[in-house]
């Protein structure tokens, strides 16, 4: 088990590396001379060579991807081109916002997922199963701005139970935030609602054709023990394993929702960095981003491992 | 319990007939089958696939497919009606009263659940046992079917004990309520044979002990002569004869069980003395049965009588026997055989001089990547010696015939020859000039001279091509023959294998397994191949099938001259096609030997234990019970000395850990490896099999 976990931290780290080579070299490949963003098209040539000297634009590429490197590790992420701030605070603050919003997701989806999944499963070709089926599949053919407005609509304007705009405040603590996280998480729950469910009904009608669910119900356990003790035990470990790798989906993916919602996640400030050509904070988001999927990666190994005797115990 | 009951039937089946709906259409894959097991009786039910044994066996555990259903007749449990009964009744009954042991042990088990828990499920369900109590007897059950080792099989998830010990918790589990009736289906199949041996007498022994009666479902003839008191053949859904085992298989009465009794290679049997008697023809399908007798279009027997059906006779002696010229049988006035195949005996050839594949302590081992501590100490881990020092010559027109248990090492062996997984050291030579390790070295002419038929026709064929494009890809690849002619060679290729021309328009999936196997057996000798690698090339076929193939190979070579590595776990099999003879265990070879000599002392010990542990095929037959100690080690544990020795009934001490035994030969051509001289193992042994006399003597 050590041994699995170490291959897989080391391959975390070179997984890491990369990334941070590529999105170096890509934000290098961007048109536009990056002390000419800065000061503006009015400029002069003496004040932009002096911006380069400093910011080190003369030096070659890789002495520039080291020195990046070296300091976003020691956490210097620099300053912002475009609001002038410290990018670090930021992107921090953005990814706490992020995590409220992906956990709410997890915890709403997960469990509706499930149980809608397993009751498919277990009736496989019933009635309650064709329903379930069609009404999750229409609902991940809408696309989540039409959803999200549906929503507001109804749970806000018409019922008045939430608010609509969720741009929480600055330190807004997890409680203070919850109503205004409920709908842009419901939202995005009902895109991988009908995902996780059909997951959940296929692992489910996989595990009761095994020869070992047949033991189990010609022990003569009553109906629950063969259900619960035998058959979910084992057709969850895919689901599971598939709900946490979509965790880091969940921490910077949510662009639609974010905006739809106004919520301040890393979604937005991405599409912000974009907007404004600000490099220095395009990198940090996307390393962060980049170290969100690959910790939900061996977050969902470890899982598996932990929850798969065959995995676990070699 | 029950004991007014004692001397009744446990389970009666009466006129059952079970059917399955698909797509519109309906089969019936039992059709009127009645039968009685009484208290304490073991009833074997014997058939072929497609015989309706496995749906006798859910049907009466009440445990039918979805899409089956019991369309008329009863089965009378302990004086209860079951038929109609709801699964909510049922499961007072199952795991309580009536048990199923499954075959594949493996799959049979929660693969996330110890063992122990999986066990103690039912005592609680059914006793209400709990906590420690509950514990003890899980473990004393554990004893009772002879683990070892059983607080760390309690302890264990299924993946991590072996095939056996899986199949004895599965025992233990089924036994654990004293039910009065056991289903056991296939419950030995894909073990080894020395487990094997050991689960069917512990199997025995409980049933003895207990007065469990059991309805015991198997393909295996030998299986039913071991443990069952009387035997039941089913054919195509139809009870075609029974009564006690002893007396059906001495003198059957029906030509369908005569023909599976004859085409089983009886332990000792070669083709230079016996030709298989195979069943012409193959089972008809469900929705095309013929009418009058359905046995009739196989028969050699049939005549007009048998277009109508034929009642099921009783023959006395608590016999039964659904056939018109029973009485005719009886009398010896006519014989049910099957006509002896027109080609004459196998000769044994002469030309043996030309060694076509000779190998020199070949080694095939694998390794796993270093652990962070190995690669800071820079220590080794073992490898897994899957094949350790192999030394074998397989000469021009001779058959080798490579027997072993699971994990000894032949597969890799078969594809180290093949090229497909490269050996790691030794030398391997093909008509004298040395052979490459990996395929991607090995040039067209090489690849021509080799070829390979495994166990799985369907997975050897591929599923989108007809058969004659599979047939005449060799030919243009490797042979470079036009269209035309590759087109007519295919035609003769599928008539040396007896199949009909047109089958080279059909798919793989128009043909039954052993058709399928006939095609891959017939594109192996497309390139009129030097070597052929045969592995486990029967194993999958039914009884009747596998001896029409094992008929065709040893044809087949001898036509081309071809040498052959036929490899296999069947000691019976490989001894009828093999010309020498060689056993594997743990990666290293056990024995070689010329096959008349194969079969008497002296043995390598581990020779001797496999010979005790075939179940024969002769309920009469005398066997000495050698049953091996343990497990067999893993391949990355493989013991110092001699790798045998820590099972070997003949251990001798010290000089078995500590030394790699000498190989030693005889005069006969035995070759042996192990400690103990050849003329004190000769004095020691007796052949630890002997069939009775009684029985019919064929040829």
């Amino acid at each position: 088990m050590s041994r699995f976990l170490l291959r897989r931290l080391a391959f975390l780290l070179l997984t890491l590396l990369i990334t941070s080579i590529i999105v170096f070299a890509v934000t290098q490949l961007l048109p536009g001379d990056v002390a000419r963003i800065i000061l503006g098209r009015e400029a002069g040539e003496q004040a932009l060579e002096q911006l380069r000297q400093k910011l080190g634009l003369n030096d070659p590429p890789f002495v520039q991807y080291g020195r990046w490197l070296w300091n976003f590790m020691r956490g210097d992420w620099g300053d912002s081109f475009s609001t002038r701030m410290p990018i670090r605070a930021v992107v921090l603050q953005r990814l706490r916002n992020s995590l409220m919003l992906a956990g709410t997701i997890v915890a709403l989806a997960l469990p509706l997922a499930l149980t809608a999944g397993v009751i498919a499963g277990l009736n496989r070709d019933r009635p309650v199963d064709n329903l379930i089926s069609i009404a999750s599949l229409s609902v991940v053919g809408l696309p989540e701005f039409v959803t999200g407005l549906v929503l507001i609509e109804v749970l806000s304007f018409k019922l008045h139970i939430l608010p609509a705009n969720s741009s929480i405040p600055v330190q807004a603590s997890f409680f203070e935030a919850l109503p205004m996280l409920i709908l842009p998480a419901l939202t995005a729950t009902l895109v991988l609602l009908a995902y996780i469910a059909r997951l959940t009904r296929a692992g489910v009608i996989e595990e009761l054709k095994q020869p070992y669910v047949r033991t189990a119900v010609l022990k003569g356990l009553s109906w629950t023990t063969v259900t619960f003790r035998h058959v979910l035990r084992n057709a969850l470990l895919p689901t599971i394993t598939v709900i946490a790798i979509s965790f880091g989906w969940l921490i910077s993916g949510l662009i639609v929702v974010e905006n739809v919602f106004n919520y301040p996640g890393l979604g937005r400030l991405l599409v912000f960095a974009i907007d404004r050509r600000d490099l220095p904070l395009l990198q940090a988001i996307t390393m962060i981003t980049v170290l969100g999927y690959a910790l939900s990666n061996l977050g969902a190994d470890l899982i598996y491992a932990a929850l798969n005797p065959r995995i676990r115990l070699g | 319990m029950h004991s007014e009951h004692r001397n009744g039937d446990t389970l009666k089946i009466e006129d059952l007939t079970v059917s399955y709906h698909t797509g519109g259409t309906s089969v019936q894959a039992l059709r009127s089958l009645s039968l009685n097991i009484r208290f304490g009786e073991t009833y074997g039910i014997v058939g072929e696939s497609g015989s309706g044994k496995s749906t006798l066996a859910l049907a009466v555990m009440g445990f039918l497919p979805a899409n089956g259903a019991i369309e008329s007749g009863r089965i009378i449990f302990q004086g209860e009606e079951l038929r109609g009964r709801s699964r909510t009744a049922m499961r007072a009954l199952w795991g309580m009263r009536m048990a199923l042991v499954p075959q594949d042990p493996l799959a049979s088990l929660n693969p996330s659940l110890r063992i122990g828990a999986q066990v103690a499920e039912v005592l609680q369900q059914h006793l209400g046992l709990k906590g420690e109590a509950l514990r003890q007897r899980v473990l004393e059950l554990l004893r009772t079917v002879r683990l070892s080792d059983p607080e760390r099989v309690y302890a264990s998830y299924p993946h991590q004990v072996s095939g056996g010990q899986q199949q004895r918790a599965l025992i233990a589990m089924a036994l654990s309520t004293e039910p009065e009736l056991l289903v056991l289906d296939e419950p030995t199949t894909g073990l080894d044979t020395t487990t094997q041996a050991a689960v069917l007498d512990l199997i025995r022994d409980l049933m003895r002990v207990r007065g469990t009666a059991a309805l015991y479902v198997t393909h295996n003839l030998g299986v039913v002569a071991r443990v069952c008191d009387r035997v039941a053949v089913l054919y195509a859904g139809e009870l075609v004869e029974d009564g006690p085992t002893n007396g059906l298989y001495r003198q059957p009465l029906h030509p369908y069980t005569r023909g599976l009794l004859d085409s089983v290679p009886r332990l000792g049997e070669n083709k230079s003395a016996v030709r298989l008697r195979s069943i012409q023809g193959s089972i008809p399908a469900l929705d095309e049965l013929p009418g009058g007798c359905i046995f009739r279009p196989r028969c050699s027997l049939a005549i007009e009588i048998c277009k109508q059906d034929p009642p099921l006779n009783p023959s006395g002696e608590g016999r039964t026997s659904r056939c018109h010229r029973w009485e005719e049988i009886l009398r010896g006035e006519v014989s049910a055989r099957q006509k002896t195949p027109d080609a004459s005996l196998a000769k044994p050839h002469t030309a043996r001089d030309e060694t076509i594949l000779g190998m020199e302590e070949v080694e095939v081992h694998f390794h796993r990547g270093l652990t962070l501590r190995e690669m800071i100490t820079a220590g080794r881990p073992p490898g897994v010696r899957a094949v350790d020092g192999v030394d074998l010559q397989v000469g021009r027109g001779s058959t080798l015939g490579l027997v072993g248990e699971s994990g000894s090492g032949k597969t890799t062996l078969a594809r180290a020859v093949m090229g497909l997984t490269p050996r790691t050291a030794g030398e391997m030579f093909l008509l004298g000039s040395e052979l490459p390790a990996g395929l991607g070295q090995r040039d067209k002419e090489t690849r021509t001279h080799l070829q390979i038929v495994i166990q799985n026709p369907s997975e050897a064929l591929n599923p989108y091509l007809t058969i004659g494009e599979s047939l005449r890809r060799p030919l243009q690849t490797l042979l470079g023959l036009s269209r035309s002619e590759a087109d007519s060679r295919v035609h003769d290729l599928l008539e040396a294998v007896h199949l009909q021309p047109e089958y080279a328009r059909r798919f793989p999936v128009e043909l039954s397994g052993g058709e399928k196997q006939r095609v891959v057996i017939a594109r192996a000798f497309t390139t009129n191949p030097d070597l052929l690698v045969a592995d486990e090339a029967v194993s999958s076929l039914d009884v009747s099938v596998q001896a029409s193939i094992l008929n065709l190979l040893s044809e087949l070579q001898a036509e081309h001259a071809s040498g052959m590595l036929f490899i296999s776990h069947d000691l019976a099999v490989v001894g009828f096609l093999a010309d020498d003879i060689a056993v594997i265990y743990l990666g290293k070879l056990m024995e070689r030997s010329p096959v008349r000599t194969v079969f008497d002392p002296p043995y390598h010990p581990y020779t001797e234990a496999l010979l005790s542990a075939i179940p024969l095929i002769d309920p009469a037959a005398e066997q000495v019970e050698i049953r091996l100690e343990g497990e067999v080690p893993a391949a990355s544990q493989i013991p110092a000395g001699c790798p045998f020795h820590t099972r070997c009934h003949r251990f001798l001490g010290d000089i078995c850990v500590e030394e790699k035994p000498p190989w030693r030969r005889n005069e006969a051509g035995k070759e042996i490896y192990c400690h103990i001289p050849l003329d004190e193992l000769e004095r020691k042994q007796s052949r630890p099999f002997a069939f009775d006399s009684g029985m019919e003597q064929r040829g």
